[in-house]
């Protein structure tokens, strides 16, 4: 039984490096990477089997929920390898599986000497995941190929070998194969971890460096953060600093997680465990940055480490405008577990008051907002989302604009906005129509590979802007779903972009206004006005609807009045009736909004974000 | 105190394809003894409500009008008919200029029929006339001739009827601009003393709602439907008959006391299965189904299958709905700062008549009357 007791287990802050191995698992979504942990767990007797609940480790209910997770812990497994009978900890470090926290991914890695690559053998590799294979192998991880779901009817393992083979540039027979579900290979799998991978490497007597690769609050224990310690140690007793900020801290408590977190002695080199000092607020406890004691501070920072910048800008509203206290609670509290979430005061003409959200991606700014919705109790409003913008104006003046409605109205020389590296991974056979949307969409195509006989890997550079204008939902459509994208900045270009400004009743609506490519303004504003003719009910008087390009109007449509709007009877008295229907009614103008004169309804906005919100929630699943 | 009452037949030969009253045909209830027998034994059910109504009400109640409706209470027999006004007369105080109405369908009275019914104290009749187009009657599966209402109409006027009134549904689809004029001309060729036209709301469950579903039969236009409001009124007006109700116009002094009893909140009793009725801002309603309603009377049980007490701010909102309704409007004074402030906007388009405001009432005008429910949903509180 390669299982040890954790009591008999070599103990945090007395392990030789020479006994740990640190790896992580990187997986796509829905590739079973959460059920292979679990499984881990409880072959090495770190969960009972009656303690065990689905994805154990996934803790916010949005995660379990989706299956996808959002924020990384580490948990020690004592392991007797069965190859060599002697005792080892491993460290698992769990990372999250989507293209918005790319960052963090990084740092997990940069936590860890190897990577299990776990790949599902009925699926095959996915963008993502191909992502976050170079970003291992840029760090020199050690990789485990290992395929998984060998269990399943339509498993082809031999097939995705060879995919993984010529990825990692090792032989088909390299692959492990498992089962996250029965078990089978899990065992021979913990050995090669121990075998393949290096053991860190650090030096003990030097100023203690310690990687945060999470930070997580916790509302019992605030802040609660994890390091990886690369020299040194920390020990209970410590004064510790943050090497970026030079704050000093008080040490509450130091200890592991196996998987509930228990005080320990301290973290020695080469030990993953997490730190509480009190701290309230995840932005004093930054991923990537380092952690060093007072007494005796380390002179150089780990490399890797930034804050990070958002990259996709929403109001968000509440429908009710009384709501917008609770709104700036709401967001207070989610910045604490949220470095990567910033927000300032928005006032909308037509949506009130509001806040003006910051967003890593697409699925951060969805989190968010259904977070909001959940936990809050909130309903919001949503305005498209918009990239950021860097301007020159005709008289040399800078500006950033992340609001569409802030877009100056001529007078611009340049435009700056952020480009992307997309990499799209789908079988061969949508080549012809990916390349016809990444063109649409003002891609630059950089290359292309042949993964296996029938996948391919297609590179473009695209305008950020354009991705996130519902280029995922068209992606999945035109491939019947099979396509997986995933991208990372890399830098602004300029563009030829013109505002395009939605008017109702001759007003404009701030919140409808969109920056969009010069070719593209016209077919946007028609179909801008035709979704809004839909959506917006007839009202009592004409209602025009108007799309315009400064002063120029590109399109319009007209929302004629509405004639009749009345119960010509009341059957046999049935006067309850009639006022619960009038009630009814009322209520459910209570959920419009009112801009100027014209009552909106919020699919309305919704419509805005050409993205709908149905299909974004469909791509994480 | 003043109680109207409302009488429902709840018996049809055969179900309108728009219909959604609660009306049932022999058929439905399984009913194989013959008309005569329903309308003996159910008439008795309606007596001992009637009974139940004078103990629960008590002494010293005037009753100003009676109103049968159904259903088809044509179908009934004259004598039953007047067992139910006896019933009334000797339980309350039937007012001696009371307005007894009976709703009639053309196809089901005969010179003789309503010369009994008038004998009996029906001193009213409406006829359910709905168009005087063969095919858009076909639409709305009525199976009358059209050529019978005038005969019908004629009968009662020869008979000593002073007020006769008809029904007609506006906006069947398939129902042109010149088949409405045409039921309008016919109509007003007619001898009567009022009009009422409802436009035709497509009700869920219906063979009507059925049809749409299925593209059998095109869905209702309310753009048209508004526009055949406007030349009704028009021309019913032009013919001696004012609005005094959204969906009614009469002759001077013709308009339905029963009628305005709903829109002015007054007291109503209403008898038979599924009738409302309203006491003092108390509203409650008799079990639906007429097999369940004679179980309860027959064992000497309430046949009331539901109530609601008004609170303050919904008797208030009732007032509003109601009166609005009307030519007399609401009182500037009787509404807050807000309401007066939506209500202005609708000045200002034209739905709200500007001389009675300036007067101090809020009252429609045509154009006003045709979005009443969107006006009140700004007023209601």
């Amino acid at each position: 039984m390669p299982a040890i007791s954790i009591a008999k287990a070599p103990q945090p802050a007395a392990t030789n490096p020479e006994q740990i191995r640190n790896f992580c698992i990187i997986a796509h979504i829905d590739h079973g990477k959460s059920t292979l942990a679990d499984r881990m767990l409880g072959i090495t007797g770190v969960v009972e089997d009656r303690n065990m609940r689905a994805q154990y480790l996934d803790r916010m209910d949005i995660e379990r929920e989706r299956g996808i997770t959002i924020k990384s812990q580490a948990v020690r497994l004592p392991w007797r390898s069965g190859i060599d009978g002697k005792d080892y900890i491993l460290n698992m470090i769990d990372t999250p599986g989507h293209v918005d926290f790319t960052y963090e991914v990084s740092r997990s890695l940069a936590a860890c000497e190897g990577a299990i690559l776990l790949v599902d053998c009925a699926q095959g590799i996915e963008a993502q995941t191909l992502a976050n294979l170079y970003l291992a192998m840029e760090n020199n991880l050690t990789i485990i190929p290992v395929l998984n779901k060998i269990d399943l009817p339509a498993a082809r393992p031999d097939k995705f070998a060879i995919e993984l083979a010529n990825l990692i540039g090792c032989k088909p027979e390299d692959c492990l194969r498992v089962s996250g579900k029965t078990g089978e290979g899990v065992v021979e799998l913990l050995d090669q971890v121990v075998k393949q991978l290096p053991p860190p490497i650090g030096d003990a007597k030097a100023p203690t460096r310690a990687l945060i690769f999470d930070s997580v609050y916790d509302s019992y224990r605030g802040v609660v953060t994890y390091v990886r310690v690369m020299d040194g140690h920390l020990s209970p007793r410590d004064q510790i600093q943050m090497y970026s900020t030079g704050v000093r801290h008080e040490m509450l408590e130091v200890g592991v997680i196996s998987p509930e977190p228990v005080a320990s002695n301290g973290l020695g080199v080469g030990e993953v465990g997490y730190l509480i000092t009190g701290v309230k607020d995840v932005r004093q406890s930054r991923v990537g940055d380092t952690v060093t004691t007072y007494d005796n501070p380390a002179k150089v920072a780990l490399a890797g480490y930034k804050n990070p910048k958002p990259m996709v800008f929403s109001g968000l509203f509440p429908l009710d405008g009384a709501e917008y206290p609770m709104l700036r609670e709401a967001l207070d509290k989610l910045q604490l577990n949220d470095a990567a979430l910033v927000f300032e005061p928005e006032s909308s003409a037509a949506l009130g008051f509001g806040f003006r959200c910051g967003f890593l991606g697409l699925l951060h700014m969805e989190i968010v907002r259904e977070r909001l919705e959940r936990e809050a109790g909130l309903t919001l409003i949503s305005t498209a989302p918009s990239v950021v913008y860097n301007l020159t104006l005709e008289d040399g003046k800078q500006l950033v604009v992340t609001n569409p409605s802030e877009y100056p109205d001529g007078k611009i020389s340049e435009v700056q906005e952020p480009i992307v590296k997309a990499t799209i991974l789908a079988p061969s056979e949508f080549i012809g129509t990916i390349m016809e949307l990444c063109q649409q969409r003002r891609g630059v195509q950089k290359g292309m590979d042949y993964l296996s006989e029938d996948r391919i890997e297609i590179r473009y550079t695209l305008p950020l802007a354009e991705i996130v204008f519902d280029f995922f939902d068209q992606l999945k459509s035109r491939t019947r779903g099979y396509a997986s994208l995933d991208y990372e900045p890399i830098g602004e270009e300029p563009g030829d972009l013109v505002k395009v400004d939605i008017l109702l009743q001759g007003e404009k609506v701030d919140a409808f206004s969109q920056i969009v490519h010069r070719d593209k303004a016209y077919s946007y504003g028609v179909k801008m006005t035709e979704k809004l003719k839909e959506l917006i009910p007839r009202q009592q008087f004409e209602v025009p609807i108007q799309a315009a390009i400064g002063a120029k109007i590109i399109a319009r449509e007209n929302i004629r009045a509405i004639r009749k709007d009345v119960l010509a009877k009341c059957y046999g008295g049935d006067i309850t009736r009639k006022r619960k229907l009038l009630e009814k009614q009322k209520e459910g103008k209570k959920r419009m909004k009112m801009v100027g004169r014209v009552e909106v309804p919020q699919e309305a906005f919704i419509a805005a974000l050409t993205t709908d919100s149905d299909k974004v929630s469909e791509k994480k699943k | 105190m003043n109680l109207a009452f409302y009488i429902h037949i709840p018996y049809c030969i055969k179900r309108c394809g728009y219909c959604d009253f609660n009306t049932y045909t022999p058929g439905e209830l399984q009913i194989t003894t013959g008309l005569n027998d329903i309308s003996n034994s159910y008439i008795d059910l309606l007596i001992k409500e009637i009974q139940f109504a004078r103990a629960e009400v008590g002494e010293n109640v005037t009753v100003p009008s009676i109103f049968f409706g159904g259903g088809t209470p044509s179908l009934m027999q004259a004598s039953d008919i007047g067992r139910v006004i006896s019933t009334i007369k000797n339980g309350f105080n039937l007012s001696a200029e009371a307005e007894i109405t009976m709703e009639c369908n053309p196809d089901t009275v005969s010179k003789e029929s309503l010369t009994q019914f008038k004998e009996v104290g029906v001193n009213r009749l409406s006829f359910g006339m709905q168009s005087a187009v063969k095919h858009v009657l076909e639409t709305l599966d009525r199976t009358h001739n059209p050529d019978n209402l005038l005969q019908a109409t004629n009968w009662a006027d020869q008979i000593g009827f002073k007020e006769i009134s008809v029904d007609l549904i506006y906006g069947t689809p398939g129902e042109s601009i010149s088949d409405w004029q045409t039921s309008i001309d016919s109509a007003l060729s007619l001898p009567i003393t009022h009009i009422s036209a409802y436009a035709l709301i497509v009700e869920e469950g219906t063979k009507l709602a059925a049809q749409i579903k299925r593209g059998q039969v095109n869905p209702v236009d309310d753009d048209l439907a508004a526009e055949k409001y406007l030349i009704a009124d028009q021309a019913f007006t032009s013919a001696g008959f004012d609005w005094y109700e959204l969906s009614n116009w009469a002759k001077p002094n013709s308009a339905s006391k029963h009628n305005l009893a709903y829109w002015l909140g007054d007291n109503w009793w209403g008898a038979g299965p599924g009738a409302h009725s309203h006491l003092n801002g108390r509203r409650f309603w008799n079990v639906k189904h007429p097999n369940l309603y004679k179980e309860k009377i027959e064992s000497n049980q309430s046949p009331i299958a539901g109530s609601e007490s008004l609170e303050e701010l919904q008797r208030e909102s009732e007032r509003l709905m109601l009166s609005l309704r009307l030519p007399t409007g609401v009182a500037k004074k009787t509404l807050n700062e807000q309401q007066l402030l939506e209500l202005s906007e609708y000045v200002e388009s034209g739905h709200l008549d500007q001389s009675n405001w300036n007067e101090g009432r809020a009252t429609l005008t045509v154009d006003g009357r045709l979005i009443a429910d969107r006006i009140l949903r700004k007023i209601l509180l």
